[in-house]
């Protein structure tokens, strides 16, 4: 599905993604977690061709992104902070975004799910935080696409909506999706991930299974087991 | 608004004002100063206004260049426009086609499109490489005003202290390396009243009266247009979001 290799990003001094090497065949969740400025949006938005990296290659469903637009037709991502144009109309947006996509969209189904309906005809630029995560996430998940890109999901969520999200996510993984999310919530990543990714400082340290890395970490608790992955490798 | 402009300025000059010739001209001086400085201004401003929307569409299966140049185009075809009708309005209404002054208008119409999408271009370069939206606007206005003002009052110096030297063929150069005096000067010789610029306006009027230098000065206003555009591809492809 995904597959990255040597990739590398600097932005001016900082070196972001140090050689990352990474790929995604399975369907499931996989989650990329890290601590801040670890390189994690940095890498979804080089699969997303918003980021061009300076050497590297990545690929998606077998074809090399670079220079290419059309493979975007097959990935939903919500992006991590939504930018949407404030004096447009909820309404009016999804069906720009239809428009854009050119593809089947079930959007009703999922305007229902996360109760936006009163928001429908209000601007943006009115919304609170969580309701435009909601937009956010209608947005995304209305496309039925084969790749889904999460960039921290939970983000302004209530706790019913975040309940609603997991169901999605277990939804999606059920039809055989691949979901790739990148979060800081132990416990959300713990009750939704099949495989884990920590990145450090632009480098992969760990790719494996959530027992894999309890196993290597000897801790029985996830949040436990991050940590100590963290502290080893403080430099 | 723009448009609403335009159709005043135009009604205003040529119902006050009975000559045809003298309305076109007072049109020359606001254009020539005018449409570089709305072309500027709105050029910076709808590409910072815009910049969450383009963020939500590069994650869409749409090619980069498309987004950036289709922006780009909305903007200079709608200020371009507000200007065609604008301005063609009243002097139609004026009766415009039964007077000899419809070459004049044509090309006053000519080199107000061309400015607008020059200057437009030049805003969106700038835009693009200055992600400090007051750096970027500060850059945008100092540029029109280079070309506008700074460039001729250079000229003009140029031309004093090196006044003991033949200075045609420097003259001729200069003024078609900017696209604002490179305007006016087509302008004026259209008006056939180059005489009002003295010995150098006999120079111009002899380069640029044959076809060689007319077909360069609409290759260097062409050449004005497509180099920044390209530019504005060339970044957009490779520009981080």
């Amino acid at each position: 599905m995904v597959s990255i290799q040597n990739l590398h990003k600097k932005f001016g001094k900082n070196t972001v993604l140090a050689g990352i090497d990474f790929s995604v065949e399975e369907n499931g969740v996989i989650a990329v977690l890290g601590p801040n400025g670890s390189g994690k949006t940095t890498l979804i938005k080089s699969i997303l061709g918003m980021v061009i990296s300076d050497s590297g290659t990545i690929s998606v469903q077998k074809n090399d992104i670079k220079k290419n637009w059309e493979y975007r037709k097959n990935i939903d991502y919500l992006p991590q902070i939504a930018n949407f144009p404030g004096n447009l109309k909820v309404r009016e947006l999804i069906t720009m975004i239809k428009d854009l996509r050119n593809k089947d969209a079930d959007d009703q189904t999922l305007i229902d799910f996360f109760k936006i309906q009163p928001f429908l005809d209000k601007k943006l630029a009115n919304l609170s935080g969580g309701t435009k995560q909601k937009v956010n996430l209608v947005l995304c998940f209305m496309f039925d696409s084969p790749l889904i890109i999460l960039d921290e999901p939970t983000s302004g969520l209530d706790p019913v909506a975040l309940i609603k999200l997991k169901e999605i996510i277990h939804r999606e993984k059920a039809k055989g999706k691949t979901i790739l999310i990148t979060s800081h919530i132990m416990n959300f990543v713990e009750e939704v991930a099949d495989r884990v990714v920590f990145i450090l400082d632009g480098k992969i340290y760990f790719n494996g299974t959530t027992n894999q890395l309890k196993q290597q970490t000897g801790n029985p608790d996830f949040e436990h087991a991050i940590a100590t992955l963290l502290s080893n490798h403080d430099a | 608004m723009y448009f609403l402009f335009y159709l005043m300025l135009g009604f205003v000059l040529l119902f006050l004002n009975n000559d045809l010739s003298g309305a076109v001209i007072t049109l020359m001086n606001v254009i020539i100063i005018l449409i570089p400085l709305i072309g500027t201004i709105f050029g910076v401003m709808y590409y910072y206004n815009s910049k969450e929307f383009t963020e939500l569409l590069l994650a869409q299966p749409v090619k980069r260049t498309n987004i950036f140049l289709g922006q780009y185009l909305g903007v200079a075809i709608s200020l371009s426009a507000s200007l065609f009708f604008g301005l063609g309005i009243p002097f139609v209404a004026y009766g415009l086609f039964q007077s000899a002054v419809l070459s004049h208008f044509v090309i006053l119409l000519v080199t107000g499109i061309f400015l607008t999408f020059i200057f437009t271009a030049l805003a969106f370069n700038i835009a693009l490489s200055n992600e400090n939206k007051i750096k970027g606007f500060g850059y945008a206005i100092l540029m029109w005003l280079f070309l506008a003002v700074i460039y001729d009052g250079l000229f003009l110096i140029a031309l004093v202290y090196f006044q003991d030297y033949p200075l045609d063929k420097f003259s001729l150069i200069a003024t078609v390396m900017n696209p604002i005096d490179l305007s006016r000067i087509l302008i004026l010789l259209e008006l056939d009243i180059s005489a009002l610029l003295g010995y150098t306006g006999a120079v111009f009027k002899r380069f640029f009266g044959t076809p060689l230098g007319t077909s360069l000065a609409l290759i260097m206003l062409l050449l004005w247009v497509i180099l920044p555009v390209w530019r504005i591809a060339r970044i957009a492809a490779k520009k981080d979001f």
